[in-house]
């Protein structure tokens, strides 16, 4: 769709567009983030210090930025998409040279006031790049295997890139997330089936290279591998996470144990217990009723995304929500998988919930984008 | 997508609703200990109520490993807080590197308040450090009470092998078990039952709040039948000498004294003892770590002429009034056996014999009257016997029997050896224990057993006797009168160490025994080759109250060595307190003062403190 199409139709203008924003989404996404406040709290012993308030700065910080990228029309986004994806590889690069160590990986780039992870600005940044390929794409080659490859090349290129951080989570979050758009997009379902094929063996052939001079991962990848196969075989050592996750995870029943009073999250036997792991400590507090609401939630964020992108007529307006919104499945799907012991613990944070400042920001302005792609859709004149 | 969040869903559901009791349950594993709370140890006072072993604050710092950080910076920090040894610090540091990262280590124990305030004060310098207060054992009367009442010290893994089952307490470390003396004899009440808590920990161990506590059962208290007062006293009395002297009421049993010198301080042996002030101890030749009252046996010497006199006249091989004649000396085949008194004794009979500690008389009643019969007549008066008190190591004593010379040498008796056994050398061995014992079994006719423990947690415990003796009346009355002699009448052993006023008479019998065989001047030969000074006696004479048994090791003759402390004793037994000099004969007056003022008696009201840290 070109630049005057928008012109010819009945697009929102001026102020008027905060009254066609996806007001639901924002709700949900204020519901879900209040959560993470709530948790955050009880997790620091029933203070706001040294987690809640600062979550809550970011969000507030997050939010106004979504209502900014949601002012601006969405096309504008389509035109810097190629931009921000050649940014984001940039910044890549550079924390890979320049970038703090934390954790055991290269993550983070200090800004000063806030860090800044570029592997979480990538997941955004593919599914735009990605999104803007494909609109601009003749829908009629899209199976072509050219056109097949080129997507592949720019899913695979920050992939390699954050792999070698190394951040196994993010990694499998950038491939999947960009196979879903690709997927979307109407690509043969074949190729999907050779990568899934070809991604056992690849598996396989990970899991055979340990010991070996050309080892394709880390030793603690592996151990971590062990742990999830097997967690009881170490549970003082690298089993402990998943042990304790569980035990937390279970120990909550059907209505939990009350808020402020688990006693897992509160006795530290919960490592991470702010970030990756805070899923644990909501089911532990507020048990199955709790858990299963927030996952009721992000699925309305998803269900809300999704009919967003099916009565979109503008292909990278779609796509992008389409992609966005798998993005943020993904997110959710794997921390909660790795924390209910059914996924190796990969370090992906629970979206909107977990303690951080990049992911929140970027997922905040990744709906800003779901939001201008709302507000800016294409409208019948009637 | 959809599937894979109800694949969620499920597994949710599952662990949450399912499994929840399982989970649950490994939480509370989790979270739970149960640590057992040591109970207090029981006390034990003197016949009065003063406290001879109780339990202190004992103020200690502990340090955490994982929260100390920088365990090097740490010690250098608390080092300019705290007195410690390069020692300490270097046993401190491999402890806390042997262990779990988060189990307390003691650093430093026994520490002055002040310095654990010091520690208190500065702890935000000091991660990880944090000063903690227990119960220690504490003896406030030193010296006084060493032997009798031993110490108590931490567990030992040889302690721990001994037993089949050991308390679980035991299994705390540095938990103060009793190691000698009363304090192990009788461990079973004092050491009082553990109490339980449960305590909610976190992941690192520590300890975040009490769940529950369950109080455990405090040690029961023992009141002892020693008079503090007297016993130090006795304690006082002995000091410079290895002497021991024991102190027994006649009439109960009650054993008011029981001391040994040189003695030590118990206290040392709580804290863990030095090397130094060990091997000072160990090689001393006058042993102070030795309890010479109970574990002490010694040759009675004259003072068994009472056993062999008694046997004898019970036999009925001699009369009271029969006499006997000393030329110096009794030949026994080729072998002349020889009065103290070369020039002899002449004819004498027993009140005689025994207030001139006439040799030769008793060499003819143990002829006539044979050893059997006088081992008899010592076990009845309590020598030979194992007497049944709480204390480490309580002599059996010998009173040698023919099979028993037997059985132990292969050899069969001889007369010779009745006639060495007579005046208490020989095989016959003795503990003061033992003296005291006869001495008040001769008192009252009774076979009185010694008690130490009066009452435990106030439940008085009983006095034991074994009936009565089953000796002549008269007889008794007959060594009785001789003892007194003894000690009242001109030409008596001990007359010089007599007390003048009546209701203080004292009735008693010198001792000497040979360590050598060769008798030769005592003053003219080293310490440890001189004769053991012996006296018995009790008092008053008419109406007896206490029985005394004295062994000054190596003290030359009984009568200059032993009778004077004897005397002194009974005096200030008898009297309540330091008696007034008048009652002492003129010309010794001078004598007893000096030595009343030179002795280490603790003032009342000045028991001293804890002293400083070693």
């Amino acid at each position: 769709m070109s630049y005057l199409e928008y012109r010819v139709q009945t697009v929102p203008t001026g102020l008027r567009k905060i009254l066609h924003l996806n007001w639901a989404l924002v709700l949900l996404l204020t519901a879900v983030a209040s959560i993470g406040f709530l948790m955050l709290y009880s997790v620091a012993g029933g203070s706001l210090h040294p987690w809640a308030e600062p979550q809550m700065k970011r969000f507030a910080i997050g939010m106004a930025g979504m209502f900014v990228i949601a002012m601006v029309p969405v096309y504008i986004w389509r035109n810097l998409a190629a931009v921000a994806y050649a940014g984001s590889v940039l910044l890549l690069v550079a924390v890979e040279l320049f970038g703090t160590t934390g954790m055991g990986a290269q993550r983070w780039i200090d800004l000063g006031f806030m860090r800044l992870q570029p592997s979480e600005v990538m997941k955004i940044t593919l599914v735009m790049f990605l999104a803007a390929y494909y609109n601009w794409l003749d829908i009629r080659k899209v199976s072509h295997i050219f056109w097949v490859l080129v997507p592949v090349v720019i899913i695979l290129l920050p992939t390699f890139l954050v792999l070698k951080q190394p951040d196994l989570g993010t990694a499998i979050l950038l491939v999947a997330g960009g196979g879903i758009v690709m997927f979307a997009a109407g690509v043969h379902w074949a190729y999907f089936a050779a990568v899934i094929a070809a991604g056992v063996g690849l598996v396989t052939a990970v899991l055979k290279s340990r010991g070996t001079e050309w080892q394709l991962i880390k030793d603690y990848q592996f151990r971590r591998i062990d742990t999830f196969l097997d967690p009881d075989t170490d549970p003082l050592g690298a089993g402990y996470h998943i042990t304790q996750s569980k035990i937390a995870l279970g120990s909550g029943g059907m209505t939990g144990r009350g808020f402020m009073q688990g006693t897992q999250s509160r006795l530290n036997f919960l490592p991470e217990k702010h970030t990756d792991f805070i899923f644990t400590t909501l089911a532990e507090e507020f048990g199955f009723a709790g858990a299963s609401s927030l996952l009721m939630l992000y699925a309305l964020i998803i269900v809300f995304c999704l009919a967003s992108a099916m009565t979109n007529k503008d292909r990278f307006a779609s796509l992008m929500t389409i992609g966005i919104a798998a993005t943020f499945f993904l997110f959710f799907a794997v921390n909660m998988s790795m924390v209910m012991g059914m996924a190796p613990v990969v370090g992906v944070p629970l979206p909107l919930v977990s303690y951080g400042g990049s992911a929140m920001l970027v997922l905040l302005a990744a709906f800003g984008l779901v939001q201008s792609a709302h507000v800016h859709r294409p409208r019948d004149r009637s | 997508m959809v599937g894979f969040m109800g694949l969620l869903a499920g597994r949710m559901r599952y662990m949450q609703v399912d499994q929840a009791e399982e989970f649950r349950l490994l939480a509370e594993e989790n979270r739970i200990n149960i640590r057992l709370i040591p109970p207090a140890r029981g006390l034990i006072f003197d016949r009065t109520g003063t406290p001879i072993a109780e339990n202190t604050q004992n103020y200690r710092i502990v340090i955490v490993r994982e929260d100390a950080g920088d365990l090097d910076l740490t010690f250098a920090k608390l080092r300019e807080l705290v007195p410690l040894s390069d020692a300490d610090v270097e046993r401190a540091m491999r402890e806390v590197r042997r262990r779990s990262p988060f189990v307390p280590v003691t650093i430093a124990d026994q520490l002055a308040w002040e310095d654990v305030a010091e520690v208190a004060v500065n702890a935000p310098a000091l991660p990880g450090v944090t000063p903690e207060v227990g119960l220690t054992r504490h003896y406030p009367l030193t010296d006084d009470f060493a032997h009798v009442v031993g110490y108590v010290g931490p567990v030992s893994d040889y302690d721990l092998s001994k037993l089949e089952n050991p308390d679980p307490l035991l299994q705390i470390p540095k938990f103060q078990i009793g190691k000698v003396g009363l304090e192990a004899k009788r461990e079973d009440v004092l050491r009082g039952s553990a109490g339980t808590k449960r305590i909610e920990v976190n992941a690192g161990g520590r300890v975040m709040r009490e769940l529950s506590r369950q109080e455990g059962k405090k040690g029961a208290d023992l009141q002892l039948t020693l008079d503090h007062g007297l016993q130090n006293f006795v304690q006082a009395r002995l000091v410079g000498e290895s002497a021991a002297s024991v102190v027994m009421d006649v009439r109960t049993g009650d054993v008011l004294a029981i001391a040994s010198a040189p003695s030590f301080d118990p206290n040392l042996f709580v804290r863990g003892i030095s090397v130094k002030d060990y091997r000072r101890l160990t090689e001393d030749d006058h042993r102070p770590l030795a309890d010479k009252s109970v574990q002490g046996t010694y040759p009675p010497g004259s003072t068994f002429k009472i056993v062999t006199a008694l046997a004898a006249h019970e036999a009925g091989v001699v009369t009271a009034g029969e006499t006997i004649y000393c030329p110096g000396y009794k030949q026994l085949g080729s072998r002349r056996f020889h009065c103290w008194k070369r020039g002899g004794h002449g004819w004498i009979d027993l009140h005689d014999s025994l207030m001139r500690s006439c040799d030769v008389y008793y060499y003819e009643l143990a002829e006539r009257v044979g050893i059997d019969k006088i081992s008899e007549m010592a076990r009845k008066l309590g020598i030979g016997v194992k007497h049944d008190l709480p204390m480490s190591a309580v002599a059996e004593g010998i009173a040698p029997t023919k099979a028993w010379k037997q059985a132990s040498y292969g050899e069969s008796w001889r007369v010779g050896d009745s006639l060495n056994a007579s005046i208490g050398q020989g095989f016959v061995l003795a503990s003061p224990l033992h003296l005291a014992v006869m001495t008040a079994r001769v008192a009252t006719g009774e076979g009185i057993r010694p008690r130490l423990i009066k009452s435990i947690d106030a439940v008085e415990q009983p006095v034991l006797t074994d009936g009565p003796l089953g000796i002549s009346p008269t007889t008794l009355r007959q060594v009785r009168k001789a003892m007194y002699s003894v000690s009242n009448s001109r030409r008596g052993t001990a007359y010089r160490s007599r007390l003048l006023p009546e209701e203080l008479k004292l009735a008693g019998k010198t001792g000497t025994s040979q360590v050598r065989s060769v008798v030769v001047d005592n003053k003219a030969v080293p310490w440890e080759q001189r004769d053991h000074a012996l006296f018995v006696c009790f008092a008053p004479y008419d109406n007896p109250q206490i029985a005394v048994s004295v062994v000054v090791e190596h003290g030359g003759g009984g009568s200059s060595a032993a009778a004077p402390v004897a005397r002194d004793i009974v005096a200030r037994a008898l009297h309540g307190d330091l008696p007034p000099l008048d009652i002492f004969p003129s010309g010794e007056r001078d004598k007893i003062a000096e030595k009343w003022d030179s002795m280490p008696l603790r003032r009342e009201g000045n028991t001293p403190g804890r002293s400083d840290r070693a």
